[in-house]
C-alpha cells in the first residue's frame, strides 16, 4: 500500500478540563485547562504549538453547544500559528483531529493543538436548551423537513433510524438496553464519569419514554467540559515523554445522501461508508482491534457503529450485544471503556478519542481492558455525520 | 393528536413554495425532471439522475408506506402534552421518494413499518402541510 499521510503523523498528548454537570465556568477557561494539560502531557510548550483546530467553531447550535471558536483560543494562548481550522462540516466531530492529521501530514505544521468544549449543562439549567427549531417563528433549509412535523430532536430523527432496525432485523430495547447497561458499569471504574450508579435491565425498561424506541437512558447526559488533543509530526515520536499512538487510518466517507431522513438505509446511517473507507486504508482488520470507542450520542448509535466496522454482519447487532458479554471490558470487543457519552457525559465525540488513547497507554486504571492494547478504534457521528479513526500503539 | 396542533411553519422561497402551498387543491407535488422522469426531494435545480436541468412540480397520488416511525413522547416545547407520531414515509411512485412527516387519525400504538397511508393536508394558508392517515386497506376510494 503507498504511503499515507496517517503515518507521518501521531498523537502525542491528551488533555481534559473538569467535566461535570452545570459547572459554571465559561468554555474558554474549560478550554484552556484541557489544552494546559494536553501541551503539557505531550511534553511540549505553549510556543512550541503552531497549528490549531476546533469543532465545530464558534458561537453556532443551540447553547452551550459550540464552546469557544478558534479565534479565541488562539488569542487567550498568544498563539504564533502556521495553520488554524474550525468548522462544523465534516465527518463528525473528529474531522477537527483528521484535519489537524492532514495539515500536520503535508507539512503545515508541527504540532496542532485539537479541541472540543461543551457547556450544555449549565446552558440547560440556565434555561437555554429547548428542542431544535422551537421558539423560531418559521424555519427554513434542511430544517424545514423536519421541524414542521415537530420533530424537534436528533432523538425523533435517530429513534426512526433504530425503529427501523428493529423491524428490519428483529433488534429489541432488551438487546439495545445492553449499550447503556455496559456504558454505565464501566463508568463505575471511571472517577470523571458523570453517572456511576450501578443500572439494572428493570431500570432501564422502567425509565420514562422519550420517543420510541429511546427511553431516557438510551439518551446521552449534557455535561460541561473540554477535551484537547495534540497532533504531531511523527518525527517528534521518539522525544515525547509519554506513548504516542499512531495514526493508522482514518474515515472520511460519505457515499450515501448527506440527509438525516434521505439517507439511503436508515439501519446502517453514515456510519457504514465512513467505517469503509477506514478498511480501505489499512492492512488491519476488525480482529485486530482491542477495544472501541464508539459514538453513543444514543445507544442506538453504538450498536450501528459496531456493525458499520465489522464486528458483526450488517443487522446482527443486536444478537451480538445481547447479555453484554461481547462488549465487556474483557469481552471480545470492549466497548466504551470509560462510559461512554451516556454515563460519563456528552464530550460531543472527544471523550472516545481520549479514552483510547488512556488504553492505550494503559492508563486505564480499573476500567483498563486487561489484554494488551495495539489497536483502538474510535468513532463520531450518527445519522449523515460519521468519521472514525483507527490508532495503534507506537511504542 | 386530536386537535389543531402549533407548528413551526417552512419559511417560503422561490424554490419552496410550490410544494408547501401544493395542498391547497388537494394534491401533493413533488419535483419531476421532464428529461428522465425521477422525482426529486427536496427541490433542487438539477436532476442527479440525469443532470437534466429541466424539472417541473408534479402531481403524486399521494399514497405511501410508513418507512419507519418514532411515537414521541418528550415535550421538547410546552405545547407538546400528548404522544404523537413522527414518520419517513415513502411515496409510491419511486423507492426513494421520501418524507418526514406525521401520522395522524390513528392511536400511536396502531402504527407499524409497511403500513399503507395517505396524504391529507393541514390548513395554514397559504401553507398546507402535508399529514399521513391509514389508507384503506383494498383502496377502492383512492384518487386521484
Amino acid at each position: 500500500m503507498t504511503e499515507r499521510f496517517e503515518h507521518r503523523v501521531v498523537v502525542s498528548g491528551i488533555g481534559q478540563s473538569a467535566v461535570g454537570r452545570r459547572l459554571g465556568r465559561t468554555g474558554l477557561d474549560l478550554t484552556i485547562d484541557a489544552a494546559l494539560d494536553a501541551i503539557a502531557d505531550a511534553g511540549l510548550t505553549v510556543a512550541d504549538i503552531d497549528g490549531l483546530a476546533t469543532y465545530p467553531g464558534g458561537g453556532g447550535g443551540p447553547a452551550g453547544f459550540s464552546g469557544p471558536g478558534s479565534p479565541d483560543v488562539h488569542d487567550a494562548l498568544r498563539l504564533r500559528l502556521n495553520w488554524h481550522a474550525g468548522g462544523i462540516e465534516g465527518p463528525a466531530q473528529i474531522s477537527a483531529v483528521i484535519n489537524a492529521c492532514l495539515a500536520v501530514g503535508s507539512g503545515l505544521a508541527r504540532h496542532v493543538l485539537v479541541y472540543r468544549t461543551v457547556t450544555e449543562s449549565t446552558a440547560q439549567g440556565a434555561g437555554g436548551r429547548g428542542g431544535i427549531g422551537t421558539g423560531v417563528p418559521e424555519i427554513g433549509g434542511s430544517q424545514q423537513w423536519s421541524i414542521p412535523f415537530r420533530a424537534y430532536s436528533a432523538a425523533c430523527w435517530l429513534a426512526m433510524n433504530a425503529q427501523r432496525h428493529f423491524a428490519e432485523f428483529g433488534t429489541t430495547r432488551e438487546q439495545l438496553a445492553q449499550i447503556a447497561l455496559t456504558a454505565r458499569r464501566n463508568a463505575g471504574s471511571n472517577p470523571k464519569a458523570v453517572y456511576r450508579d450501578p443500572m439494572s435491565l428493570d431500570d432501564y425498561l422502567a425509565a420514562r419514554m422519550i420517543t420510541t424506541p429511546f427511553g431516557l437512558y438510551d439518551c446521552d447526559v449534557p455535561v460541561d467540559g473540554s477535551t484537547a488533543v495534540i497532533v504531531s509530526t511523527a518525527d517528534y515520536a521518539p522525544d515525547a515523554p509519554r506513548p504516542v499512538a499512531r495514526v493508522e487510518a482514518v474515515g472520511t466517507a460519505l457515499r450515501g445522501r448527506p440527509s438525516w431522513d434521505q439517507f439511503d438505509d436508515l439501519t446502517t446511517m453514515g456510519a457504514r461508508d465512513a467505517a469503509a473507507s477506514m478498511w480501505e486504508r489499512t492492512d488491519l482488520r476488525p480482529a485486530d482491534v482491542d477495544v472501541a470507542e464508539l459514538y453513543d450520542g444514543f445507544s442506538f448509535l453504538a450498536l450501528c457503529w459496531l456493525e458499520a466496522l465489522g464486528f458483526c454482519g450488517r443487522g446482527e447487532g443486536g444478537p451480538f450485544i445481547e447479555g453484554g458479554s461481547r462488549i465487556a471490558v474483557d469481552g471480545q470487543v470492549p466497548l466504551n471503556t470509560h462510559g461512554g457519552q451516556l454515563s460519563a457525559g456528552r464530550l460531543h465525540g472527544f471523550g472516545f478519542l481520549h479514552e483510547a488513547m488512556v488504553q492505550l497507554r494503559g492508563d486505564g486504571g480499573a476500567r483498563q481492558v486487561p489484554r494488551p492494547v495495539e489497536v483502538a478504534a474510535v468513532a463520531n457521528g450518527g445519522g449523515p455525520i460519521a468519521g472514525c479513526m483507527l490508532l495503534t500503539r507506537w511504542r | 393528536m386530536t386537535g389543531p396542533v402549533f407548528r413551526v411553519l417552512p419559511r417560503l422561497g422561490t424554490d419552496n413554495r410550490f410544494f408547501w402551498t401544493s395542498g391547497r387543491d388537494g394534491v401533493l407535488r413533488f419535483l419531476r425532471c421532464r428529461g428522465c422522469g425521477y422525482y426529486v426531494h427536496p427541490p433542487t435545480p438539477i436532476c442527479p439522475e440525469c443532470l437534466s436541468r429541466d424539472l417541473t412540480p408534479q402531481p403524486v397520488s399521494g399514497r405511501a408506506t410508513v418507512y419507519s416511525f418514532t411515537v414521541n413522547h418528550q415535550p421538547w416545547s410546552p405545547d407538546i402534552t400528548e404522544p404523537y407520531v413522527i414518520a419517513i414515509v415513502g411515496l409510491v411512485e419511486q423507492d426513494d421518494l421520501r418524507l418526514t412527516t406525521n401520522i395522524i387519525n390513528v392511536e400511536p400504538g396502531g402504527v407499524a413499518v409497511g403500513m399503507p397511508v395517505r396524504v391529507v393536508f393541514e390548513d395554514h394558508d397559504p401553507v398546507f402541510i402535508p399529514l399521513f392517515e391509514p389508507a384503506p386497506v383494498d383502496g377502492a376510494e383512492e384518487g386521484p
